[in-house]
């Protein structure tokens, strides 16, 4: 018999940092993201973009961004399976840990390395091609820092599970109870303390992610079409939309001008030179 | 039968000079911002040339619009719905912009700035992406008159194909040949491929015209429109990330004004009005098997706007009587049904193009001309048609998916007015024969004369305006462009270039009429607000408000408070 999920947390006293990373800062985590994302839904739809640069360079970015998007889609299914899926459930239908771990570790690790060689590989293209540098704001090199640390740090732990130890550490004993049970808002803090460094890095990191993605580029990931798979290829569209809305035409007409669309954040009129020399 | 009303434009191709003056203005008036300078929604290419993008109608290269599958079901020529989402990280067939060109400006400041020196200083180009000095290899319009045919020729894709079909027998005469212009803005389609392709349903149809706009609130940048879209015609805006194409001028045409390119054509070439057309049969239509056969099966979803069960079902689906009423005076309608002179352009990519245009006689005439024959004689055209293979192929490879004989039943028509004209012209008798060897009457050869000919700016225009009781919907448009330096107008927002929400303009104005009804003095006396209008000022003494007021003497030498600003 395997040692209840609250026993390693046991040994280890819980600090006031412990509550604080670990029992406050995901909730604040949640709540900023949350309503970041409701926010800016609301007040920033045109911003609200990929913003793509293949319009400048394709030969790089058809290597790395299928590469990234998708060994990142593998990790999020990781995630998944490590975070939420209790061990006992992988247990009951007969899976070793031997077995779970080898495929932890070996999906886990090619799923890794792709997104990572996948990042650096936008990275460096973002560096080195003229166009795409210029188009790079602040704000995606504070989001290009946060999310290549985040992946740094998550194949830390996985790369640390196999070679320190014996068979390294068993985050479904720490981390995922602690994740389970944010959700029932009685958050195992001690499982969590008991985890090891590598881990606590990867957690931090990861919220500071949640936190700054509201505000950057990365808000496409919530507004995947997946409804293209179902709509109608042809839409039509009423140039009238808020009367088809209310399915009223007697309300009085200035009522509805505070409806009217905003006017969108293109650039003035006119393009301004791209001096290099002043910037 | 579900009656829709649908915008188009004909152009005759006869007419255009290749001014650019509609590209121009065009672009003046839409596209003249960062993140634009290489869109053009109206460009005017020579051809044979490459076209703009290069050689974009090689659909085998850039798999736009639509084709038939195995089992003659319509389906995206670049693959259907999972496949699209699959290649969304990387469009996979995307132009890039070597393929359309780098937009520069010129190094104006050094003319001023530069250092007493021996040698004169120069405007380098600058790129207008990268900042730096580039080379200028490439434009919109690059090879106007057939300027580089001799190298570049051979790379326009229907060349090309009109080449292959003849077997190599022909070598590259067209720039003795012929040349012709092509203006071209977006088909505003009634099977719109770069719709279908859009994974965010960004773009939209309007029920009430047919235009197609793309939401700027709703499109996420997936770019796959611009795959879709075979003409090529939707741009993606690199600054804002969001695809932008032709509005067919909506703020215009909902005013009852034409485009900006129709209104400054200096041939007066473009012809505006509705069509009115059956949407339940669209997709019939478009997907008949046979390329050559997508003309007639276009030509039956448009409906007779004079036959009055066409009137009452269109009445039935709630079209305006005006709108009804400037459907059946639709110059474009009949250019297009009537007198079955303006051809869509690539029928064979199955949108259903709403833009139509009267292939050019002009090459035949010319060349008869050139040849000392009389170009204006009715027989001598007639023969020139049947002869001049190249021409009239190239032509079919446009205009009606490789279908000579249509192409040639089009010009001899145009041939025939121009010859039947120049008997009346002459004081002649009308020659009846002329217009019965093209299948028409005198009295219509007469009237598509008149259409072609001398209709005046509202014979060319019909444009039924949008309607009152909608008009709340418009009042926005006057002002949405230019309130410089207003909130959103920064390059670079916090969230990305150009995010950030701008204050409605409509907020203003509540504010602005807030303001002034709440002050309690008339309006006007406020306007300086205790400041002084120095123009108003003789220099004598000094008015109140010239200098902010001094304190009360005693407190001067006390010193401010703490946190309070002097």
């Amino acid at each position: 018999m395997l040692a209840s999920e609250a026993e390693p947390g046991s040994a280890v006293g819980i600090s006031a940092l412990d509550i604080v990373l670990w029992g406050v800062l995901p909730y604040v985590m949640v709540v900023v993201l949350v309503g970041g994302l409701v926010w800016r839904y609301k007040y920033d739809q045109f911003g609200w973009t990929t913003r793509s640069s293949q319009l400048y360079e394709s030969r790089l970015l058809r290597i790395a961004s299928p590469l990234f998007h998708f060994g990142l889609l593998a990790v999020i299914a990781g995630h998944f399976f490590g975070l939420v899926i209790p061990m006992a459930w992988t247990q009951a239908a007969g899976m070793s840990q031997d077995f779970y771990h080898f495929n932890a570790l070996l999906v886990g690790g090619i799923a890794g390395v792709g997104t990572l060689g996948g990042i650096l590989l936008l990275i460096y293209r973002r560096r080195t091609t003229g166009p795409v540098f210029m188009a790079t704001t602040t704000n995606d090199k504070t989001m290009y820092v946060v999310l290549t640390a985040a992946i740094v740090f998550g194949l830390w732990t996985t790369l640390a599970s196999v070679f320190e130890g014996e068979h390294g550490h068993n985050y479904r004993e720490t981390v995922a109870p602690w994740f389970r049970s944010l959700f029932i808002f009685q958050p195992d803090l001690a499982a969590m303390a008991a985890a090891p460094f590598s881990f606590h890095l990867h957690t931090l990191m990861g919220m500071a992610l949640f936190v700054i993605w509201p505000f950057t580029r990365l808000v496409h990931a919530f507004t995947a079409p997946f409804h293209y798979l179902f709509r109608p290829y042809i839409v039509y569209r009423s140039r009238d939309r808020d009367r088809d809305r209310d399915g009223s035409t007697t309300g009085p007409a200035d009522a509805r001008t505070s409806n009217v669309a905003a006017r969108r954040g293109w650039s003035a009129v006119g393009t301004r030179d791209r001096d290099t020399r002043n910037r | 039968m579900r009656v829709m009303a649908q915008m188009g434009m004909v152009m005759n191709l006869d007419k255009c000079i290749g001014c650019h003056t509609c590209s121009v203005t065009c672009k003046q008036a839409w596209t003249n911002r960062a993140g634009t300078e290489y869109v053009w929604f109206n460009n005017v290419e020579t051809r044979p040339g490459q076209g703009y993008p290069r050689r974009y109608e090689d659909q085998d290269k850039w798999k736009g619009g639509w084709a038939l599958n195995k089992h003659g079901k319509l389906v995206l020529k670049a693959g259907g719905r999972v496949k699209k989402l699959l290649g969304i990280f990387a469009s996979p067939v995307q132009p890039e912009l070597k393929d359309y060109y780098e937009p520069w400006t010129y190094d104006y400041k050094t003319l001023v700035d530069a250092p007493l020196g021996d040698d004169f200083p120069v405007a380098r180009p600058k790129s207008l992406i990268t900042g730096k000095d580039t080379k200028i290899t490439w434009s919109a319009n690059w090879d106007d008159d057939l300027g580089g045919s001799t190298e570049n020729g051979h790379l326009d894709p229907i060349v090309e194909k009109v080449r292959r079909d003849s077997e190599d027998k022909i070598k590259f005469a067209y720039e003795q040949t012929f040349m012709f212009y092509l203006p071209r803005i977006c088909e505003h389609c009634l099977n719109p491929s770069c719709m279908a392709s859009c994974p965010s349903g960004a773009i939209y149809k309007r029920v009430e015209d047919g235009i197609v706009l793309v939401d700027q609130d709703k499109c996420r940048g997936w770019r796959q429109c611009v795959t879709g879209c075979p003409y090529k015609k939707i741009y993606f805006n690199h600054k804002t990330g969001k695809a932008e194409k032709c509005t067919f001028c909506y703020p215009r045409v909902e005013v009852g004004l034409p485009t900006v390119c129709s209104e400054t054509c200096v041939g007066r070439l473009r012809y505006l009005g509705l069509f009115l057309y059956d949407a339940d049969a669209v997709t019939g239509a478009a997907s008949v098997t046979d390329p050559q056969e997508l003309y007639d099966a276009q030509m039956d979803v448009l409906l007779d706007p004079n036959d009055p069960a066409v009137q009452a079902e269109a009445r039935a689906q709630g079209i305006p009587e005006d709108w009804i009423d400037a459907a059946r005076r639709s110059p474009v309608y009949a250019l297009a049904k009537v007198y079955k002179v303006a051809l869509p352009l690539h029928p064979e990519y199955r949108t259903m193009p709403m833009v139509w245009y009267v292939p050019p006689l002009s090459p035949v005439v010319d060349l008869l001309r050139d040849q000392g024959h009389d170009g204006e004689d009715a027989g001598n055209l007639f023969g020139a048609i049947d002869a001049l293979r190249i021409p009239v192929e190239y032509l079919a490879e446009l205009f009606t998916a490789g279908d000579a004989d249509r192409v040639t039943a089009v010009l001899k028509k145009l041939a025939a007015m121009r010859s039947f004209m120049r008997g009346i012209s002459l004081g002649n008798d009308p020659d009846d024969s002329i217009p019965e060897a093209v299948g028409m009457d005198s009295q219509t050869m007469y009237e598509m004369y008149r259409l072609m000919a001398i209709a005046k700016y509202e014979e060319r225009y019909v444009i039924p305006k949008a309607h009152v009781e909608q008009a709340h919907d418009l009042e926005e448009m006057g002002c949405s462009l230019d309130f410089e330096g207003g909130p959103g107008m920064q390059d670079s927002a916090p969230f990305g270039e150009a995010s950030g929400r701008p204050v409605p303009v409509a907020v203003e104005t509540f504010n602005a009429l807030r303001d002034r009804q709440t002050s309690g003095s008339a309006p006007g006396d406020t306007t300086l607000r205790g400041r002084v209008n120095l123009l108003n000022w003789d220099g004598t003494g000094a008015p109140t408000g010239l200098f902010p007021e001094k304190p009360p003497a005693g407190s001067a030498a006390a010193p401010p408070a703490a946190g309070e600003r002097p």
